[in-house]
């Protein structure tokens, strides 16, 4: 059988260009392992929330596991504060943790390496400047929220697991527990930590461009300055529109994914309803994406320039 | 094409003037010995051939524009910037993993057989090892880099004089081929003499000495003059004197040795004597480059 020559050529150029894209992506792929292994608490922290979770939730099945069923399900809820329900408890308590975790992450990323003067080591080897702001950035965008993800299944199915043998061991039948747990928002909670993420990307470039700024104090310089605006803005001109727009720029997310219900008990034996393509043609997240690129643009240049401090 | 090619090259941090007009060239397979006292901008013009640091004026290096282009430049070419800044909280094998991701041409091989032959044990954090040891390791990750040029900054600081001797044994036996290029900063110029094949002194900025050491032999000449015949030899211009055993000792550039032995005992000076008299004598500090 004869190949085409036409063929051939273009499997050839598609096998050069995925080289040559596995070429590109090996440094930041090292660059991000690199960031796990300096930054153990980025994974470890979470985790050990989840266990934490997962052991009072055991403690308290064991102490009363007539209620095990119970709290194993959901109760309806006009809106998406069922991820945050108490009876499947974790998931607001875990995003919020990693939430913190890529705040505080994005704040220390850029200083550290110039504190330590490690980066004199990290730019004596051929990884571009772009490629470590981009794996740094990946840390609080992508490896964050995947773990949230994990970690929110995995203690929910651990629950579920443990739970049914509490019932099994004291003679109750778990069926109905399965059948009644909320596997389907599943989906939803990946839509909405994905949802969240985009819409904090602006303040995870933000701080990491003031930690490639700052000579000292990131924390400082990442907040006094929005604390000055809000106080002086009260007393000056009688408005709150910095508050405003710092609680738009934290929760906003939630009316341009989610079509909340007016009136508390609508749709009470629904799923939150989602709304991506809202969301995703908002301004809000188009301008914040676009203030992010420029951010992260800004702190690739300034780590060329910057010195060791 | 020359590897290092520098043409007016300035920096300065505010008032104070880091490199005032640096014209050097440093052509391929040549060991480089960048001398000058502390200050003297010897890491400022490391910092600018590697691209890490801002400067204004023309610096090609192994054709790339460092300012620019680090990333692709640092695939041929590699640096100790100085010492300690291994990150502390790295493990010795993370490290040799990482620079083997990252770097193509890092050997993974010879940086073990470099640790194997040196004090540092692998599965150690860089934090708990002692400084001579981080030393040691830092040397060990790039010398297993094949790269065209190594570019090294008080290289051997933090290292006893055994240590010293055996890196700089390793530099030349097992890493230097004729076909790689080093730059070495250091005012350590003792340790470097037998190493080098050209040097040039900085001070204050500015280069005041670039040569090869052949020609290094042949500009200076150092007169020991015999009794009686001092003011002989004062009188044929030295740009140094200094006393050593009660007698004097002149320092000579481009004079003629024939003329010079006539008068005692002439002979080709150490780098060291050179440096000292080029730098400690203020009346030439503010001579242009050599």
């Amino acid at each position: 059988m004869t190949v085409p020559l036409a063929a051939t050529a273009s499997v050839s150029a598609a096998h050069l260009s995925a080289h040559e894209a596995l070429r590109r992506a090996r440094p930041i792929y090292w660059s991000v392992r690199r960031e796990l292994w300096e930054n153990r608490w980025v994974y470890i922290a979470p985790a050990g929330i989840a266990a934490f979770i997962l052991s009072v939730f055991l403690a308290s099945a064991l102490r009363q596991p007539n209620r095990v069923a119970e709290s194993l399900t959901v109760k309806p809820s006009s809106s998406i504060a069922v991820l945050a329900d108490s009876g499947l408890s974790g998931p607001m308590v875990l995003m919020m943790a990693t939430l913190l975790i890529g705040l505080f992450y994005s704040l220390e990323a850029l200083q550290g390496e110039r504190r330590d003067r490690s980066i004199l080591f990290w730019k004596s080897l051929p990884v571009s400047d772009a490629a470590t702001i981009l794996a740094k950035a990946l840390i609080p965008l992508a490896v964050l929220p995947v773990l949230t993800c994990a970690l929110i299944v995995a203690t929910q199915l651990a629950m579920l697991v443990l739970g049914s043998g509490v019932l099994l061991v004291t003679g109750s039948d778990p069926g109905a527990a399965w059948d009644a747990f909320p596997f389907l928002l599943w989906p939803v909670m990946v839509y909405f930590v994905v949802a969240m993420t985009l819409w904090h990307a602006p303040i995870y470039a933000a701080l990491l461009l003031i930690s490639s700024w700052a000579r000292r104090a990131p924390f400082l310089w990442a907040t006094l300055p929005l604390l000055v605006l809000t106080v002086v803005e009260r007393h000056t001109l009688y408005t709150s529109y910095v508050t405003g727009f710092l609680a738009h720029r934290s929760l906003g997310f939630f009316n341009e994914a989610f079509a909340v219900s007016a009136r508390a008990g609508e749709n009470a034996d629904r799923l939150p309803f989602l709304t991506p393509g809202n969301f995703l043609t908002s301004p809000g997240l188009l301008l914040g994406l676009l203030f992010a690129a420029l951010c992260l643009i800004a702190a690739v240049r300034l780590r060329r320039k910057r010195d060791p401090v | 094409m020359a590897t290092v090619e520098a043409r007016n090259l300035c920096k300065s941090y505010g008032h104070a003037v880091a490199l005032d007009g640096i014209d050097l060239t440093i052509e391929e397979g040549r060991i480089l010995g960048l001398v000058g006292p502390n200050g003297a901008g010897k890491t400022t013009f490391l910092h600018a051939m590697l691209g890490l640091t801002p400067y204004e004026g023309t610096l090609r290096v192994l054709g790339h524009d460092p300012r620019t282009e680090r990333h692709r430049l640092m695939l041929d070419a590699t640096f100790i910037a100085d010492v300690s800044v291994l990150p502390r909280w790295m493990r010795v094998s993370q490290a040799v993993d990482y620079m083997e991701g990252v770097h193509p041409r890092f050997d993974r091989y010879k940086a073990e057989e470099f640790l194997a032959l040196s004090s540092v044990p692998p599965q150690s954090m860089i934090r708990a090892l002692s400084k001579g040891m981080v030393a040691q390791l830092h040397v060990a990750l790039i010398m297993a880099i094949d790269a065209r040029l190594l570019a090294l900054d008080e290289p051997t600081l933090g290292l006893d004089l055994h240590q010293r001797k055996q890196f700089y044994d390793a530099l030349l036996k097992d890493y230097f081929d004729n076909t790689r290029t080093i730059v070495l900063a250091t005012h350590q110029v003792e340790e470097i003499e037998n190493v080098v094949t050209d040097i040039a002194f900085i001070h204050h900025g500015r280069l005041i000495v670039a040569c090869s050491m052949e020609d290094f032999a042949s500009r200076f000449v150092e007169l020991m003059p015999r009794a009686g015949r001092i003011a002989a030899a004062r009188a044929l211009s030295p740009i140094h004197e200094r006393q050593a055993f009660g007698r004097s000792i002149l320092l000579f550039e481009r004079a003629d040795r024939e003329q010079l032995a006539a008068l005692g005992d002439a002979r080709t000076p150490s780098i060291a004597d050179v440096f000292v008299a080029m730098t400690g004598d203020t009346n030439r500090r503010r001579r242009g480059a050599a």
